[in-house]
């Protein structure tokens, strides 16, 4: 048998007006871990379906050749059962059935037409002990985390034989514990002669796991590095993934601070759905104009909790504290209050919580604010056409007109619509919840910027990150949160990865 | 895994692409939004030919708008529920209901009519606030809040109506429903087609002019906004196609018996509530909720009092619907607005309206109820029996909605 269990030559794919792929080749090596960069739109996902049949054969041009032999795919049934399985960042998993139920759901555990419950739930088991998952079968998929049921579609792979496991964005969604198991459990699925591709935007991932990485740019393939041999940073991908030296992944920015403009004292908010559970315990926290700040903490400390809740009370229960801007004390009973004094939201989730997806960019951009746009009820269309076009030049919004489809925006465009949104509500305090999520490596540089440009048009900044290195490039100073609690306040030339994260994980010895 | 996770992003690059594809090159031809207005002319010339022009005589016409006017009515609140993201399966019980009440008003208490009107319409907003109130703030979906509504408030007017017809209603009612203008200034003639009704031809002489104007006046903003218009020559085809169905339509029935009274409220109607779901903070609060619920709440808007309102209007145009429909038969009956709903949805989806919500157009769902009027009278005119016209009224609903689901998917590829 052959080194490589995966050759695809030459392939080239095409939708109407558009060239995908363009003689993209990605060779893969019997039993490594091959990792797929490339910024959003680079062609990743589109080689992903070609390879698994999603587009079938003679939707595409060149040749795709596993273990040895020639495919032709016709869906993904066919590139399924010749060992290649494919798992999506947004989980195809059943809530509502077991654990059990979903590794077999389609491949069920049947004799005769009935389905054989212990034999079910016997195999499903070994294969949670395979991936290193403490759960019973039979426990529901929706009363499991993220992480778990990222480790229950591994099973499920496993269970239909998989000789090759591709992994789109595995870790996008997991904290850093179950991201460490899962890289864990990549290697030890390499030491069983599994091979496996995944798709990464976390280089130091990639940098940490893959024995080689294949870079694509513009729908073609740009190198293939060899992680274990060659010298090869995160830079060095970088600069092949966007074609261009990125000597500073951050704007340079001299800030100028001024008054405070928040400031939070004693802020608790429970949970709405555990009774009694406190999810912010007692934070203080103060903003000040100019000022971008950070908002560090692992996933379930509390930031998305705290920085909603103080959002005219969008999220939690049992809501104590107060919250005085420029020196008063303020009411914020509604999200209505909270524009009101000038606060703004801009989501982690624009898909969910950020965008009405069926309108234009126009409508989007206007929503928040229609009351400035509107003379005795009535909204005056043409200037709202012309502010919306005004964003879409200063913010750099990629659209021919501003009356193109939210939805159809790439994450970064769609960002810039979001901050398009709460910067014309005249906030002078922006809460930014993970405001580069999703984005690709040149968009982000460019919401730097805007981000920079806020500060020193005087606004104040609350930055909520769960990439350290983006907070400590762009923060003048960093709160950390730990369970809830403001666990740590570090100005810019005292922050290091290592003691932001060493705050927080600091939890024991705060508690009362 | 047969599920394949979506991919939404893609490159400025294709935005562009995207613009030439549903763009057009010349014309900024919409065919999700265009499609219904064309469809709706090829349904009416099919018919004119099938029914040897019997279905554009002026008499018909006149019959079609009457018949059509309670549905119509419903329609128009029907398509902002829709838009919410929401449904109304109770709004035929609420015509009857409400035909009931007035009836009780009218007839047994000789109230005056246009009173007794006004608290019908009351009680019809009350019994959208009972809806409202389950929906936006106790959080039960609508399809089941609605579907009890439609048992409930059937309940309610057998029970108001004591299991039988209360009748006659009083003429201003009938007049309303059924009558017509006066010739205030008498006929004029038009050579072969006879004397017409002098103040129903410059009425609609006025709507024509206004609509120009209006328009005109639009495009000339947009202009000097420097956004995209249509061409000089399409803008003119269209004012000239919008002028000659109005003038047509007019002129047949002032050939008649001038404008049925029910035209003039639908006509107010419409521009009303046109201007209210394009133009007005409230409008623009109704779509954004029912695009994205979340997203809405997060930009300030407050969800549960624009659900609340659009169930209060829903019951407050069934009631107008219920006394039409009451006065034009004459009397209020205990089956009264049977399957009303059921028409008023398929014309809000005939005329565009997304199932997700969101999306749709207040005269898109007049069109709709248009379409099913004049399949119904147009087959009934040629003798087609009445499981004919249930099977073809089906086959449209459906094969709009799937047009429509079409047009969206071929978008979507060809994005990306």
């Amino acid at each position: 048998m052959s080194d490589d269990i995966l050759r695809m030559r030459g392939i080239t794919k095409r939708f109407p007006g558009v060239l995908a792929l363009e003689d993209v080749n990605l060779t893969v090596r019997r039993g490594e871990i091959h990792a797929v960069c490339g910024e959003n739109g680079a062609g990743k996902s589109t080689l992903m379906k070609v390879l698994s049949g999603v587009y079938p054969h003679g939707s595409y041009d060149g040749e795709i050749e596993f273990d040895g032999e020639p495919c032709r795919f016709d869906g993904i049934r066919d590139s399924e059962h010749r060992g290649i399985v494919i798992i999506h960042q947004e989980l195809a998993l059943v809530p509502q059935l077991s654990i059990a139920e979903n590794i077999f759901l389609g491949n069920e555990q049947a004799v005769r037409g009935l389905v054989n419950w212990n034999r079910t739930n016997v195999a499903a088991g070994e294969l949670l002990d395979r991936v290193g998952l403490a759960e019973n079968p039979v426990a529901r998929i929706q009363d499991l985390g993220v992480g778990k049921q990222q480790l229950v579609e591994i099973a499920k792979a496993l269970s239909k034989r998989v000789k090759l496991l591709i992994l789109d964005e595995p870790t996008a969604a997991l904290n850093d514990d179950d991201s460490e198991h899962l890289l864990g459990l990549l290697r030890g699925l390499r030491d069983q002669g599994i091979t496996s591709v995944i798709i990464s935007h976390k280089l130091n991932e990639i940098e940490e796991i893959a024995d080689r990485t294949t870079v694509l740019r513009d729908g073609r393939t740009i190198e293939t590095l060899d992680m274990r041999a060659d010298e090869v940073s995160q830079d060095r991908i970088i600069r092949s993934m966007v074609g261009r030296d990125l000597d500073h992944r951050f704007p340079p920015h001299t800030p100028t601070i001024g008054a405070e403009v928040l400031r939070i004292e004693d802020w608790t908010v429970h949970s709405p759905t555990q009774a009694g559970r406190a999810v912010v315990r007692r934070a203080n926290l103060t903003l000040r104009r100019g000022e971008i700040v950070g908002l560090a903490g692992l996933m379930g400390a509390g930031r998305t909790e705290l920085a909603m809740s103080v959002f005219g009370r969008s999220w939690g229960t049992g809501i104590s504290g107060r919250v005085y801007k420029d020196g008063r004390e303020i009411e914020l009973r509604s999200v209505r209050d909270a524009i009101g004094h000038g606060i703004a939201y801009a989501t982690e989730d624009r898909k969910r919580y950020g965008l009405n997806l069926v309108e234009d960019i126009k409508r989007n951009v206007s929503s928040a604010a229609l009351d400035k746009l509107s003379r005795r009820g009535l909204v005056d269309e043409n200037r709202e056409y012309e502010v919306a076009s005004g964003f879409r030049d200063s913010m750099n919004i990629k659209a021919p007109s501003v009356l193109v489809g939210a939805g159809k925006l790439s994450g970064g465009n769609q960002q810039k619509v979001v901050l398009s949104k709460w910067i014309y509500t005249d906030a002078d305090v922006l809460i930014l919840d993970e405001p580069t999520r999703g984005i690709d490596v040149g968009a982000k540089f460019e919401i730097y910027t805007i981000i920079n440009r806020l500060a020193d048009e005087g606004r104040a900044v609350l930055m909520i990150s769960s990439e350290l290195p983006e907070l400590l490039g762009m923060c003048d100073r960093i709160y950390t949160l730990s369970s809830g609690r403001i666990t740590g306040e570090v100005a810019r030339q005292d922050a290091t990865q290592e003691l932001l994260m060493q705050y927080m994980t600091r939890e024991e010895e705060l508690a009362e | 895994m047969s599920s394949v996770a979506p991919t939404p992003t893609d490159t400025p690059t294709l935005d562009a692409t995207e613009v030439v594809v549903v763009g057009g090159r010349r014309f900024s031809f919409n065919v999700r939004e265009s499609g219904i207005y064309v469809a709706f002319l090829a349904i009416v010339v099919l018919f004119s030919v099938l029914t040897d022009g019997a279905l554009l005589e002026p008499q018909n016409i006149s019959n079609i708008i009457v018949q059509n006017s309670y549905i119509l009515i419903l329609a128009i609140g029907m398509i902002l529920v829709i838009i919410g993201g929401h449904i109304d399966l109770s709004a035929g019980s609420v015509v009857a209901v409400c035909g009931a009440v007035s009836a009780v008003l009218m007839v047994n208490h000789d109230v005056p009519w246009p009173v007794a009107l006004l608290v019908t319409i009351v009680v019809g907003a009350f019994i959208g606030a009972w809806q409202g109130y389950w929906v936006a703030y106790f959080g039960i979906p609508a399809f089941i809040v609605t579907l009890a509504g439609m048992l409930i408030f059937r309940a309610l007017t057998l029970t108001v109506l004591g299991n039988q017809g209360i009748g006659p209603f009083p003429d201003g009612v009938r007049t309303l429903s059924n009558g017509f203008t006066p010739g205030y200034l008498g006929n004029v003639a038009l050579g072969p087609l006879g004397g017409a009704d002098l103040v129903s031809l410059l009425a609609a002489f006025a709507a024509v002019g206004g609509i120009v104007v209006t328009q005109w006046r639009a495009r000339a903003a947009r202009v000097t906004y420097r956004q995209q218009v249509d061409p000089i020559a399409l803008f003119v085809v269209k004012m000239l196609g919008m002028a000659i169905g109005i003038l047509f339509v007019v002129v047949q029935l002032a050939r008649f018996k001038n404008l049925p009274w029910v035209l003039v409220l639908l006509a107010v109607l419409v521009l009303g509530y046109t201007l209210m779901a394009g133009r007005t903070v409230f409008g623009r609060h109704i779509y954004a909720v029912g695009g994205n619920l979340q997203a809405a709440r997060l930009s300030g808007v407050d969800v549960r009092r624009v659900t609340f309102w659009i169930f209060v209007n829903m019951g407050a145009l069934a009631a107008v619907a219920g006394v039409i429909f009451a006065g034009r038969l004459n009397q209020a009956g205990p089956t009264a607005g049977n399957a009303f709903e059921l028409d008023a949805i398929a014309a809000a989806f005939i005329g565009g309206a997304a199932v997700q919500g969101g999306v749709g157009k207040v005269a898109g769902a007049i069109t709709g109820g248009l379409i099913m009027g004049v399949i119904n009278n147009g087959m009934s005119l040629i003798g087609s029996p009445s499981e004919r016209v249930m099977l073809v009224k089906g086959a449209v609903l459906l094969a709009a909605v799937a047009f429509d689901v079409w047009t969206k998917r071929r978008a979507e590829s060809a994005a990306r």
